[in-house]
């Protein structure tokens, strides 16, 4: 369908935020290509009027529950998981300058 | 004692022949000291473990029975487990420590079942390997120079080599059965929607499916019937009674429909598998069933299709991993962006990442249609076929993988070499049906897989099928040599 560059490896890596090495590059280049070329196969399938399958039981659909309090306030067990907490705040880089 | 089935443990509980105190001590001592060699396990958990057994032993003192009360398993380390670490085999998560049970562990636990620890496996379960491992590659105790399978492999590994009589599992696109075929053990993948997903670490929220890992059908039925269920905490867990998967299994097979896939046997099947699959055939045959072959035209696009939408879901799963509430942090992030981006780069590992790059690309604007919306259009051809081939047979049967296992390192320069392992398996997570994996002989002296596929629900039938095959073979009782 395509055949992907240098540029589209860090441009998809961009999107996905995904800081990757010099070696990286060319190394995530060739398999993409080769996935790329794999998943291709699928252009000989017919597939007109076929409706795209997005559940695996079919007719079942997602199902609803009362919009009610389940669960009771644990941020301090959970922030024990993270990397840096103050005052039962995540803290990140400054954002705003 | 670590030779013992779940069934003859429980067997040996109820009658007082040993406590769960002592064939716990006893397994935890061989796991520790072959743990060097195989590498089958992430933590082992040994004073959570005693202390379980402990308070197994105490509750059948005081009168309590159940089938799974004291009996030892380990938890592949995707399920969620209060107080363990749960790496889910990627150093993004190697000092996660969970704050809450995967249901699926909840439920082990309230049944008895003493955990002795977790099972290494591929990251985040994305591997055929399990090569891909944080911690390691594991070994397959049949030859130590090959690998067990994935991403399932610890769990394989562990049973196959005795180290616990069973293990939970997971499989989204084989990973269950491929690396028990390779382990020459018992593997079950229910039908999507039975066992809960509730804090089963996400790969591709639509193919996931959690399961067990045995060395018999009769195991596998005893822990199923234990693990799934109805479960409000996961959105796609289906409101259906869990039938008693046990009684079923003594079934008659006279008169049971098996449809021989045309397909499996044309793409590549090594000629030993095929003779060992061929003589399985017969045997059931001999028990009544009826043979037909059944073709699925569209199954030969099932890798193509898996490897849209498995990393499409991947790329958005895995979304959540950005260095702020849990997971690795990057040193010194410069700011917001480069805290996401470094995190991320040095969290995951090399297929991880190609994954969410396949999922990102196919996903992004413009290719969308092309990739993803057509997948999906594949992906209800392929379902498609499945139900047609049953509306004629009860159950499909062909081999779980086209070759035994394979030596380390021979596949990971290739992604797509190391994909096609998973050939045969895929089929039944693109439809959401329910397939195990038995040993069925041997190739060149290592295990091959025997693989039965049913029509959603029908996981009593499977388990009925492989208990009856199981009955009459002792293909299931082979073990290495060495772990004897």
């Amino acid at each position: 369908m395509s055949t992907l560059s240098r540029a589209d490896i860090e441009n998809i890596a961009h999107l996905a935020r995904l800081a990757l090495t010099e070696n990286e590059v060319p190394a995530q280049l060739h398999s993409l290509s080769r996935i790329i070329g794999l998943v291709g196969e699928l252009e000989q399938a017919a597939t007109a009027g076929v409706e795209p399958m997005s559940h695996p039981l079919p007719g079942l659909a997602a199902r609803l529950r009362e919009d009610c309090v389940t669960e009771s306030d644990q941020h301090r067990l959970f922030q024990r998981n993270a990397a840096q907490v103050e005052a039962g705040l995540y803290l990140v880089p400054r954002v705003i300058e | 004692m670590h030779l013992q089935t779940v069934a003859g443990i429980s067997a040996g509980l109820a009658g007082g022949s040993f406590s769960s105190l002592e064939l716990t001590r006893a397994l935890l001592e061989r796991i520790s000291r072959l743990q060097p060699e195989l590498n089958a396990f992430i933590s082992i958990e040994a004073e959570p473990a005693l202390a379980a057994a402990a308070a197994a032993d105490a509750r059948r003192a005081a009168g309590e029975q159940g089938a799974l009360l004291g009996v030892p398993i380990a938890h592949k380390d995707i399920f969620c487990a209060a107080g363990s670490r749960t790496s889910c085999g990627s150093k993004m998560l190697a000092n996660f420590v969970s704050p809450y049970d995967a249901t699926v562990v909840a439920r082990l636990r309230a049944a008895g079942v003493v955990s002795l620890g977790k099972t290494n496996m591929d990251e985040f379960a994305m591997g055929s390997s399990n090569e891909t491992s944080h911690f390691g590659p594991v070994r397959n105790p049949w030859d130590l120079s090959r690998v067990p399978g994935g991403s399932s492999g610890g769990s394989a590994a562990a049973v196959a080599a005795r180290l616990v009589p069973a293990a939970t599992a997971t499989d989204t696109g084989g990973s269950i059965r491929q690396p028990a075929a390779l382990c020459g053990v018992t593997g079950l993948k229910p039908t999507y929607g039975r066992v809960s997903r509730y804090g089963m670490i996400a790969f591709a929220s639509s193919l996931d499916q959690g399961g067990i890992i045995t060395t018999t059908a009769e195991d596998a039925a005893l822990l199923l019937g234990a693990m799934a269920g109805f479960d409000p905490q996961d959105s796609t867990s289906v409101e259906l009674p869990v039938p008693d998967y046990v009684a079923g299994l003594d079934q008659s097979l006279r008169g049971l429909k098996v449809g021989l896939l045309k397909e499996f046997f044309e793409q590549g099947l090594d000629p030993a598998i095929e003779a060992q699959i061929r003589a399985a055939l017969k045997l059931l045959e001999a028990q009544g069933a009826v043979l037909r072959e059944v073709s699925l035209p569209n199954l030969p696009l099932s890798v193509p299709t898996y490897y849209v939408v498995a990393p499409a879901e991947c790329s958005s799963n895995l979304a959540r991993f950005d260095g702020v509430r849990y997971g690795y942090r990057c040193e010194k992030p410069r700011d917001l962006t480069d805290l996401y981006k470094r995190s991320r780069g040095e969290g995951f590992g090399t297929e991880v990442k190609r994954r969410i790059m396949t999922g990102t690309y196919v996903l992004s604007a413009g290719y969308y249609d092309a990739y993803y919306l057509k997948a999906q259009r594949v992906r209800q051809l392929i379902a498609d076929d499945f139900r047609r081939a049953f509306t004629e047979v009860d159950v499909l049967i062909g081999p779980t993988t086209p070759t035994v296992a394979f030596e380390l390192g021979s596949k990971s320069e290739d992604p797509v070499t190391m994909y096609l392992n998973d050939i045969y398996t895929i089929g039944a997570n693109l439809a959401g049906l329910p397939a195990m994996s038995i040993p069925c002989g041997f190739a060149a002296s290592l295990p091959a897989g025997l693989q039965i596929i049913g029509p959603h629900f029908s996981e009593q039938r499977l388990l009925n099928v492989a208990h009856r095959y199981q009955r009459e073979t002792d293909w299931h009782t082979r073990m290495p040599e060495r772990y004897r």
